[in-house]
């Protein structure tokens, strides 16, 4: 009884002493989001949060707002599993980074002359946060640039930013700018009052303007490409080989699905995968998002079962979706085309 | 019947929204304050605990630095549970080209980034069985994320 007691005690302990459990406003970001912010919220893949202007200008409705939503299609992932009180405490851990108390904003929308603001928005914000309001090339930082260049400024017409942004706090960054940033306050910069409603009230527009074809959702594929093939696994691997070679990849190597898994004569050689790579793709493909190296190197695996030869691949489009970036979803479709079309020489 | 727009819209924006590729964290991800050499040690102390077998390493630093990339440090590390891997292979099929597992681990100045897809966003089933071998797999990069993360 003793015993078990104690054991119980222990279990407890060890339970109560995991930080998985302890749900802090710290443990939370450093679980879900230093890996892109930083440790210390300054900035890496994603902007900083720690930046006076912007603790001063963002309301804690926008914190919540922005991690329930995300930015769809710029690399920053909604959380719709986080529960109300997670959010609360992030948003508590980001404002221990603050300086002081945030803005109190009226909470009146503002109405200008939305002409006139698109006019001015061409000529003073296209430049960077692009002409559809699509945001500059990259997100954040990133972590392929070095931490000294500007931050790339963030995508306007993006759904969870509208959801997120009251027509103030639009207001806010273009009145005030955000020290340290690209962002220079525009009415330091000669622009009216009234000129600034107007953008805004462009900016606000563009919650009715479809999203440009490029920053559209990627459609739901099936995480895995299977074909049958005619001949036997040798051969298979054989025409594999040359399939990727025709279409312009250099083989890196061959070798069984178990390989450094079991004992090398215990290896399953009726499973077999073939990595290839095509070097120019992947620097480019890196250089959009180093964390597309997942997909690498690129592979097909042909696997001989009762008598039968399947060809076996992931499906880039459907990899795609997980970056949640919009920038990728081009190239992928391409790769998913590119391994189409080496499974079907080699299988024809 | 004609929708008006701004009906299409507001459909179209909760769609884009709630869509389920877009739910929770599609990539699993950790920064670890630590540099590139020591995180990969670690990494690999990490997996022998957490009961993974380390397949092989591969550097995906070739041509990196040409092409004004600001890291060389940069690993594919393929791991996997030896019994798993062949069980699986055999009864789910699909789940082969996922087979090794992998994490891409690389260089973020003096710190490491480490990114794994979340299997649980890659394959949706009805099947309890195929479930928990996806649930399993989720956990399992879940806790070994979190020992990356712990110093
Ligand atoms: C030189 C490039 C540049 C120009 C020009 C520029 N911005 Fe920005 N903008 C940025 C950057 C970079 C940020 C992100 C600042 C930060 O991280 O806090 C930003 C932030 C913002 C924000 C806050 C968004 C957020 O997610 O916090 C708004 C709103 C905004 N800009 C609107 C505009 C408008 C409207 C104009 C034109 C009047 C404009 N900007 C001109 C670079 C620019
Ligand atoms: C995969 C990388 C990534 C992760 C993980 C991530 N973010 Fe972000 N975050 C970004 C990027 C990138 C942006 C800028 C989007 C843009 O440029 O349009 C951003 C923007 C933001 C903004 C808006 C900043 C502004 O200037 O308006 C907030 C707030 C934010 N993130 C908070 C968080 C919190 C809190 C978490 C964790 C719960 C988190 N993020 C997780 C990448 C990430």
């Amino acid at each position: 009884m003793f015993i078990r007691t104690l054991l119980l005690l222990v279990v407890t302990q060890l339970i109560a002493a995991t930080p998985l459990m302890a749900k802090s406003g710290e443990a939370l970001f450093r679980q879900h989001c230093a890996a892109c912010h930083g440790y210390d919220g300054s900035g890496g893949v994603g902007v900083p949060l720690t930046l006076p202007d912007f603790q001063y200008s963002v309301t804690d409705d926008y914190l919540r707002t922005t991690i329930r939503l995300g930015r769809p299609g710029r690399v920053m992932p909604a959380f719709p599993s986080l529960t109300d009180d997670d959010i609360t405490q992030l948003v508590k851990y980001i404002r221990g980074w603050s300086y002081g108390k945030p803005y109190n904003y009226p909470d009146k929308p503002i109405s200008g002359d939305v002409k006139h603001g698109e006019k001015l928005y061409m000529q003073y914000c296209a430049a960077c946060h692009g002409q559809h309001g699509e945001g500059g090339q990259g997100t954040g930082v990133t972590f392929s640039r070095p931490r000294n260049l500007p931050i790339i400024a963030p995508a306007l017409n993006n759904p969870g930013f509208l959801k997120a942004a009251s027509d103030q706090f639009i207001k806010e960054a273009l009145m005030n700018g955000r020290d340290g940033t690209p962002m220079i306050s525009y009415r330091k910069h000669g622009l009216s009052e009234q000129d600034i409603n107007d953008i805004v009230v462009y900016v606000r527009s563009f919650e009715n303007i479809p999203l440009p074809l490029e920053q559209q959702p990627v459609e739901s594929v099936e995480a895995t490409m299977v074909f049958d093939s005619p001949y036997d696994l040798e051969t298979t691997i054989k025409n594999i080989k040359e399939a990727a070679v025709g279409n312009n990849f250099r083989l890196i190597r061959e070798q069984s699905l178990d390989y450094g898994l079991v004992e090398p004569e215990k290896e399953n050689t009726k499973q077999r995968i073939v990595y290839f790579c095509n070097f120019s793709t992947l620097n480019k493909a890196l250089a959009i998002d180093p964390r597309v190296g997942l997909f690498l190197p690129c592979r097909i695996t042909a696997v001989e079962k009762n008598g039968k030869v399947k060809v076996y691949a992931i499906n880039p489009k459907r990899l795609s979706s997980l970056f949640n970036n919009a920038e990728l979803n081009k190239l992928c479709n391409e790769m998913s085309e590119t391994y189409l079309s080496i499974i079907e020489d080699a299988t024809l | 019947m004609k929708l008006p727009t701004s009906g299409c819209l507001l459909i179209a924006a909760f769609l884009l929204l709630f869509s389920p590729i877009l739910q929770a964290e599609d990539l699993l991800m950790a920064r670890v304050a630590a540099t590139f050499p020591e995180s990969m040690l670690k990494l690999q102390t990490v997996l022998k605990k957490n009961g993974q077998k380390l397949s092989r390493v591969q550097r995906v630093d070739i041509g990196l630095t040409k092409s004004g990339f600001k890291t060389d440090k940069y690993r594919i590390v393929f791991f996997g549970r030896p019994e798993e891997v062949r069980q699986i292979s055999d009864q789910y099929p699909m789940l082969i080209p996922y087979l090794p597992h992998k994490i891409a681990i690389f260089a973020e100045e003096d710190e490491t980034l480490l990114v794994a897809p979340n299997p649980e966003h890659l394959f949706v089933s009805d099947d309890p069985k195929l479930k928990a071998i996806i649930k399993r797999w989720h956990d399992d990069l879940v806790k070994i994320f979190h020992d990356m993360r712990e110093d």
